[in-house]
């Protein structure tokens, strides 16, 4: 006998897995929703602008004044140009940024959703011969797979300035130094494979966002439980996938 | 190759618009059940072309599943429903998609669409099966469905700037903008203060006089259904219990019927 605990795992887990699919399937067909799949990508990327910028500068900030006194330990404080920007660029930027949208884009979905839900909304649209999955999901999570790798760039290049900061902070650093030392570490092998990554952030972070509001009931309430839900699930969701992530790049050696 | 095959959307419309019937919605032995609970047991009904329907009976009983199993919104186990001469559970989405052009359904929480102005919530039906149509022709149509309903003032406002009983003539002036051959009220006065709710009902009647639709009022409001309705129907353990005009129901001696008219 399955456990309860253990069969509403893999039923959610498959459910999910067929929203993610049927992304695609209902993605491909016509008609196309342009116009509130632009609605959303401003939603997701220029209304996260802010916020992913200032955390991406903290970050790279604080990464350099912490790794600052154990690389003056060993007499390497040269090389904290070097550490900083591939541990920003390969790994920080992409899984901050990602969570910060698992955290604003992704809890805000499952509520929007959801409360469209529980007002009928989705119905009504149903009704009128619109297709509700096509209108709210595939636009939603269009936005979230193609704006989370634009709000990483971004971030990544924030950050790199507070890492530049950072270093002026008790050091010298000269602006041309920096960024040439920068420039001289980082190579494709290390942007390329975080920015694909975070392709899949979006996705995820879209999928799971859409689903949790899309199948909300129990009124009111179940849609302060679908954003939390949402956000929780994206987030681990997020470190899989990084994790899986790492280990293919780890194999094919693209480091 | 089927060549004759109707796969386009305006092919269907045509088609669907040169079929007419008198019977606007006929549903024969209809069964519906949620896990053990069968709501519904061998329901029928008829509505003719014209004539306004309304569906009585306690909360819970199946009233809202039954227009929803119409519209095709909830699906049926057994039994039959036809729709402007259409069987509804035969439909692919994209014909059931033209069926939906022709029937509009008010739903009780009025379901506008909050993150839009009165008048984008109006065009958006319209905008979705009217491609072709200008923004000027668009305009007229979004403003007399508004004028019907003594609400053109407020085009530019947001659903959370209106008042209930304005919510619901909205919702209203909504169903009306395709101008539809059937309309489906759930509880179209619930939560209404007793005078909106009269409103609404005069409302209804106004438009179902000036349009021709036929109607299916679910209601447990009898004010409302004493004068939208032609027809009462009264829905108990699933089944049609009682059928009739609401006078001649109100002088009924059976003690479930008199249950409802105390």
């Amino acid at each position: 006998m399955v456990p309860k605990v253990v069969y509403e795992f893999f039923d959610e887990l498959g459910m999910i897995s067929y929203f993610g699919w049927r992304f695609f399937k209902e993605g491909i067909k016509p008609r196309y929703e342009f116009r509130e799949m632009i609605r959303q990508c401003y939603y997701v990327g220029y209304k996260s602008l802010g916020l992913v910028a200032l955390t991406a500068f903290i970050m790279g900030l604080v990464i350099t004044i912490q790794s600052r006194p154990t690389l003056v330990e060993f007499g390497a404080e040269d090389w904290l140009p070097k550490m900083v920007s591939v541990s920003l660029v390969r790994e920080i930027a992409p899984v901050i940024t990602a969570l910060i949208c698992a955290g604003k884009v992704g809890s805000g979905m499952s509520a929007e959703l959801g409360a469209m839900k529980v007002t009928e909304q989705i119905d009504a649209m149903d009704v009128s011969g619109t297709n509700p999955f096509k209108y709210l999901v595939v636009t939603r999570v269009f936005a979230t797979t193609f704006m989370v790798p634009l709000l990483v760039i971004l971030a990544d290049a924030i950050s790199l300035y507070g890492g530049y900061l950072g270093c002026n902070i008790r050091g010298v650093v000269s602006w041309q130094l920096y960024w040439n030392q920068v420039y001289e570490t980082l190579s494709y092998g290390d942007v390329l494979p975080s920015i694909i990554k975070t392709f899949f952030f979006g996705y995820a972070i879209g999928v799971i966002g859409c689903f949790k509001g899309y199948y909300t009931d129990k009124g009111t309430e179940g849609v302060g439980k679908s954003a939390n839900a949402a956000v929780v699930l994206s987030s681990v969701m997020v470190f899989i996938i990084d994790l899986i992530a790492v280990q293919i790049i780890d194999i094919l050696n693209l480091t | 190759m089927e060549s004759d095959k109707k796969t386009t959307l305006s092919e269907l419309v045509n088609e669907n618009n040169v079929q007419r019937n008198d019977l606007a919605i006929s549903i024969k032995h209809l069964h519906k059940s949620f896990g053990n609970n069968q709501v519904l047991k061998d329901f029928n009904l008829e509505v003719k072309s014209g004539e306004s329907v309304a569906v009585i009976g306690k909360s819970g009983s199946g009233k809202s599943v039954l227009i929803k199993c119409v519209i095709g919104l909830i699906k049926f186990e057994q039994g039959q429903i036809h729709v402007l001469g259409k069987n509804v559970s035969k439909l692919n989405s994209m014909e059931l998609d033209v069926l939906r052009i022709k029937v509009a359904f008010l739903f009780q929480s009025n379901a506008l669409y909050d993150s839009m102005t009165v008048r984008e919530n109006l065009e958006f039906p319209l905008r979705r099966h009217l491609t072709e149509t200008k923004k000027e022709e668009v305009d007229a149509l979004v403003i007399e469905a508004l004028t019907n309903v003594g609400l053109a003032h407020t085009i530019d406002m947001m659903p959370s700037e209106l008042s209930g009983g304005m919510r619901k003539r909205v919702a209203l002036a909504r169903t009306l903008i395709m101008k539809p051959e059937i309309i489906l009220y759930d509880e179209p006065t619930t939560g209404l203060d007793p005078i909106t709710a009269k409103e609404i009902s005069h409302l209804i009647v106004e438009i179902q006089k000036k349009y021709n639709t036929s109607s299916i009022i679910i209601s447990h409001d009898l004010s409302c259904v004493k004068i939208t309705a032609d027809k009462v129907v009264m829905l108990i353990n699933g089944k049609n219990y009682a059928e009739g005009k609401f006078e001649e129901l109100s002088k009924s001696d059976d003690d479930k019927i008199k249950n409802f008219y105390i």
